[in-house]
């Protein structure tokens, strides 16, 4: 009996499925075929893709994943065929030099319109000819303010003996590296060894000071309030501030690393022009309004930002200001001998440690 | 004879999970890669004599003996006490062991939340008793700390399954000889461990002489091991060779401090093996 019902709802399923090709609309040219699309977790509103298949009749298999190593190492096994990626830029970059990804065609993209000037044409893909930003975030400095009673608004805190025992880094030698060589007022993506060798100067002297170079834990650290300063991605500060309301979150005036992930679409794709109605949907200003109201993170989109809250939108740790942004940066891949050359000089900052 | 397939699987298994991984950290430590493709180097194996990789070297070493031995302090006592005691031992072993079930990457976890300066548990406790607060965190004695913690129960284990063979029969020959409590603790019962004491040691110094994650969680990563520099040439710097030859260098220390170990074993054993 049980097999029957198994076979009848198996029957109605394909003979639904083959109805839905039948009717042709012409609004509706890709109904019926399907895409793959890869992302962050929880990183899209629940109800875009939903939306997305009501109004294109173009159904989605989405995956998740939580590094963009992750997401490469599966991308590349070639175990889908995904239509759409959403990596951040040196992982844009990475596919580029490796010619996994497709050129976009832009006059299927009309929405890309909707994208702000200060993140079009960014190092990783300098002509856009590869992808379309999806949300950025900056690194910044997440502060206790019972601890820390002056305003955060430079790297130099970080320096400041008061705090010792009290400082939070990133146990991540591009990360870290970035916040010495901004201090310095130094690109934080320098191929200059005197300028680097400058920067392990000052972070060998912040060493004292620092309780613990750490990266997941450093939410549970702000959060228990073991640490007052921390150096942090302002997506994990949105994250912690949830947890413990006297945290907040500022980008320094001397700049910083600021990532965008982007959506591109791969050489896997077997229906890139319902990949670029994909990428074109999520610029709808409405559904790109869905997903920064559910995300958190700071949307590049100009007609989505124009709806957010005042409050929001003029939070200067969501959306700093212009001046502050032009001294922001995407990290650029170093190339072997100076990605070596960090890590030689990471090495040696631990070794002088204690 | 007829037998032998039954070994196939196990034999595949090594090949697959042994020796190619091992064929290719060799090949990653000895190549580098470039236009022409990969051509043999020794650049890789000379960097890993640089002194900083050599003090974090040195360092896994020192901490690892250090743990190994106040292992071997607590766990051989205890080990006897579990064997003596006929009734309880068994439950007392079981209790010893109960926190094994739980994942190691969380008791390390725990460990955490317990020793953190400001407002761990264990200064919180401390401080409403007006006591002096412990700074240990962030330092080689919280590496160490955490090191002895999880590993103990691999020391225990084997020493107390080398008590519990001993020949009953053999104390009171002992006894019947007139050898006292003492004389045959050192007579008789250690040189019987031996072979658990060893296989104790081993159990403990080797995950305590790579391991990364007990440095990175409790060391608050400002004491970087050779595990640590490992785990960082594969997933920070991405430089597969260099790791590699940091991994070769260690595997070969190992197995010469092992040989050591082992051979010292056999002298002892000498004894022993008259039987």
């Amino acid at each position: 009996m049980k097999k029957i019902v198994l076979i009848l709802t198996a029957l109605m399923l394909v003979l639904t499925g083959c109805s839905g090709n039948v009717e042709k609309d012409p609004n509706k040219p890709f109904a019926g075929t399907t895409i793959y699309v890869y992302n962050w977790g929880d990183y899209i509103a629940e109800d875009t893709l939903q939306l997305f298949t009501e109004a294109t009749g173009i159904k989605v298999i989405y995956d998740p994943f939580d590094s963009n190593e992750a997401m490469y190492a599966k991308y590349k096994s070639g175990a889908v065929n995904y239509d759409v990626l959403i990596p951040s830029d040196y992982m844009i970059e990475k596919l580029i030099a490796e010619n996994e990804l497709l050129p976009l065609n832009y006059d299927n993209i009309p929405n890309v319109k909707y994208i702000d000037s200060s993140f079009r044409n960014l190092s990783y893909d300098p002509d856009d000819t590869y992808s379309v930003p999806y949300f950025w975030g900056t690194l910044g400095i997440l502060y206790n303010t019972e601890m820390v009673k002056e305003e955060v608004d430079s790297w130099d805190i970080l320096w400041d003996s008061k705090y010792s025992g009290k400082i939070i880094m990133m146990d991540s030698v591009r990360d870290s590296f970035a916040v010495a060589l901004k201090r310095l007022g130094y690109s934080l993506n320098s191929a200059n060894k005197a300028q680097v060798d400058e920067a392990l100067a000052t972070l060998v002297e912040q060493g004292p000071l620092v309780q613990a170079y750490v990266m997941d834990q450093v939410k549970d650290k702000m959060i228990g309030e073991e640490g007052a300063l921390a150096v942090i991605y302002s997506g994990e500060a949105i994250y912690t501030s949830e947890y413990n309301e006297n945290l907040a979150y500022a980008v320094p005036k001397e700049g910083t690393n600021f990532f965008v992930d982007a959506m591109v679409i791969p050489k896997t794709s077997k229906n890139k022009e319902a990949a670029e109605a994909f990428i074109n949907f999520m610029n709808d200003p409405q559904i790109a309004f869905n997903n920064t109201r559910y995300v958190g993170y700071s949307t590049p989109h100009t007609e989505a930002k124009a709806m957010l809250d005042e409050e929001v939108r003029n939070d200067p740790a969501a959306y700093p200001s212009q001046d502050i942004i032009d001294k922001c940066e995407v990290f650029v891949d170093l190339g072997p001998d100076m990605t070596a050359y960090y890590n030689d000089k990471w090495n040696e900052l631990k070794a002088s440690l204690r | 004879m007829n037998r032998k397939w039954l070994a196939t699987p196990y034999l595949i298994w090594m090949v697959i999970f042994i020796v190619v991984p091992l064929v290719m950290v060799f090949y990653y430590a000895f190549t580098v890669k470039d236009v022409n493709g990969a051509r043999f180097t020794l650049d890789h194996v000379m960097k890993t004599f640089d002194s900083k990789y050599m003090v974090a070297l040195g360092k896994s070493f020192l901490y690892a003996l250090i743990s190994t031995v106040i292992c071997l302090i607590l766990a051989y006592p205890l080990a006897l006490i579990l064997v003596k005691r006929s009734k309880g031992g068994a439950a007392m072993l079981f209790i010893f062991i109960l926190p094994m079930w739980m994942n190691f990457l969380l008791r390390t976890y725990a460990w955490l939340s317990l020793l953190e300066t400001n407002n761990g548990l264990i200064n919180t406790i401390l401080r409403a008793l007006h006591l002096p607060v412990l700074d240990i965190i962030g330092t080689p004695k919280a590496i160490i700390l955490g090191m002895i913690y999880n590993f103990l129960p691999f020391m225990v284990l084997p020493i107390y399954n080398a008590l519990a063979k001993i020949d009953k029969s053999l104390m009171e020959a002992a006894y019947d000889l007139g050898a006292n409590d003492f004389k045959r603790l050192l007579k008789v019962t250690i040189p019987l461990s031996m072979p658990g004491v060893m296989s104790g040691i081993t159990m403990v110094f080797m995950p305590a002489v790579t391991s990364f994650v007990i440095p990175n969680l409790l060391g608050s990563g400002k004491v970087n091991l050779i595990g640590n520099m490992i785990e960082q040439q594969f997933l920070m710097t991405y430089d597969w060779g260099f790791g590699a030859a940091l991994s070769l260098v260690l595997m070969i220390i190992i197995l010469i401090s092992m040989g050591v170990i082992q051979r010292s074993d056999e002298d002892m054993e000498g004894g022993a093996g008259l039987w």
